[in-house]
């Protein structure tokens, strides 16, 4: 993919007719009625009797204005809405719904697995029963590795959910051993790892305190995804998992490099640290590791600086096509992001999506 | 190419090592156990002195955590612990593209050194002791 055709054609290409797979699309985070008919008579004395209800992440509020697109409102209240504002217009074959939720940021283990089991069930009830172009993430509880096996060893053969979703700064750096039941399991049975930015708060997102505004905490969502990287390799998850595909969304792109070049250079010199690495990081790192296209920090050259950033981090199969929908980043949804390479649109917009996730049948 | 006497055997003992300057290049001498090795003595990333680098065992791992030494002799540059194999001058890390080169040591008796292809700049010969000699 390193050599392509410079020269852009001045026309907009249009999504529609791509046969796009958009691999992060978020519904509205159910709320305790959209839970209760999913949770345990335990769990449904529980979730009014302690008031839980509205399960947003404090560094992602989802009512806030600058956050959404006003031409999205109310387009993913339902699968319906999703169909006009979003699935239809762009003609998607396929639109992985990511739920990114207090459900994994409960401190509670038995309340965190009951609340992504229920949002499980959910979101397979009434969204993706209700239209074939949906998929989805499943959401396992960090907090508690056996249930989170269990989970998806539940969804094994519901292939509709192609990927567990762990949060770029969650329980503790997303290598650690407690885990590697998870990522067994995941692999075990052909799901992708979805490492999607946000925190649940259990330390704080910088490394010297509490950010103050939602514009520092979104800087940190890019460096948590490099931590992720440097941690699933450094640890051996990568190694130990060859064929598990690592899905950096909503993150951003141009990280991979600066995280590549440091990860080779101290590899080179402290491979005894973590003899297991035995190939240098690029390699690892290109085989594995993608990234969802929205936002997009794109040099701001155009295309072709685009592709000399993807030569510098691989190439440009580790890009999947994605909107983020319905949070806004400007830009006409419809058309081919401008900084990307047309001649990439192909690979970007489907293949790529369909040799990242064992389980996507389209 | 020539065969060059370096030092008496007993200036180089086991766990030792010197930098010797021949013919206009520098070279790393090392007595690793009583087994001889020489290398250039720059290391190809920034330049180190690699005689003044450790030599170990190679440390290999299947899985996270299983630590396992595979004897094979390997030297760290002292600078950024880049690896080389002691025998080759093979890099570990970029073995395509980084390796310094490594040359013939061996000991050999004080006895014929006079004659022969030897040369010898410094060193009085003594029938009755071990030297060691580098192919260049």
């Amino acid at each position: 993919m390193s050599t392509l055709t410079i020269d852009q054609p001045k026309q907009d290409l249009r999504i529609a007719g791509l046969g796009a797979v958009d691999c992060d699309v978020h519904p509205r985070l159910p709320m305790r009625a959209d839970l209760m008919p999913y949770l345990s008579d335990y769990w449904q004395d529980m979730f009014p009797y302690r008031a839980i209800d509205r399960m947003e992440l404090v560094g992602y509020p989802v009512g806030t204005q600058p956050f959404n697109r006003p031409d999205c409102e109310g387009g993913n209240k339902d699968v319906s809405a999703l169909a006009k504002a979003h699935l239809d217009p762009l003609d998607l074959s396929g639109a992985i719904l990511n739920v990114v939720s207090g459900a994994q940021g409960f401190y509670d283990p038995y309340l965190q697995a009951a609340a992504c089991e229920a949002t499980n069930r959910w979101i397979a009830a009434e969204w993706l029963d209700r239209d074939p172009r949906l998929r989805a993430s499943l959401l396992v509880p960090f907090r508690h590795p056996e249930a989170a096996v269990e989970e998806i060893r539940r969804y094994r053969d519901d292939k509709r959910f192609v990927q567990v979703l762990a949060m770029g700064m969650g329980e503790e750096p997303l290598g650690r051993r407690t885990f590697w039941p998870i990522y067994d399991a995941a692999v075990e049975n052909g799901f992708s790892l979805c490492v999607h930015g946000g925190s649940v708060f259990r330390h704080a997102p910088t490394q010297s305190g509490w950010p103050s505004s939602l514009t520092e905490e979104m800087v940190h969502w890019s460096q948590a995804a490099a931590n992720s990287v440097a941690s699933l390799l450094s640890e051996g998850v990568l190694t130990r998992h060859p064929e598990l595909k690592v899905v950096m969304a909503e993150s951003g792109v141009s990280w991979l490099f600066a995280t590549i070049w440091r990860l080779c250079k101290e590899w080179r010199g402290i491979r005894l640290e973590v003899p297991w690495l035995k190939e240098s990081p690029e390699i690892v790192i290109e085989r594995q590791i993608r990234m969802t296209t929205a936002p997009l920090d794109a040099p701001p050259g155009g295309p072709e600086e685009m592709a000399a950033l993807m030569a510098c981090t691989g190439s440009s199969d580790q890009l999947l096509f994605a909107t983020d929908f319905p949070h806004d980043h400007g830009g006409d949804l419809g058309v081919w992001p401008k900084e990307l390479p047309q001649d990439w649109a192909a690979d970007v917009a489907r293949n790529n999506v369909i040799a990242t996730y064992p389980r996507l049948e389209l | 190419m020539g065969k060059h006497v370096i030092c008496r055997l007993e200036e180089l003992p086991p766990g030792s090592s010197r930098r010797v300057d021949i013919e206009g290049r520098e070279i790393a001498v090392f007595n690793d156990e009583g087994r001889l090795a020489a290398l250039g003595n720059r290391c190809p990333h920034e330049g180190a002195e690699l005689c003044h680098g450790l030599i170990r065992q190679f440390f290999a791992a299947e899985g996270a955590g299983e630590y396992e030494g595979t004897g094979k002799r390997m030297l760290r540059c002292p600078w950024h612990g880049w690896e080389f194999d002691l025998s080759t001058g093979q890099s570990y890390v970029d073995p395509a593209r980084v390796r310094v080169r490594a040359f013939d040591v061996d000991v050999a008796p004080g006895e014929g050194l006079s004659e022969g292809p030897y040369k010898i700049d410094v060193y009085q010969i003594a029938t009755e002791e071990d030297y060691v000699v580098l192919t260049i």
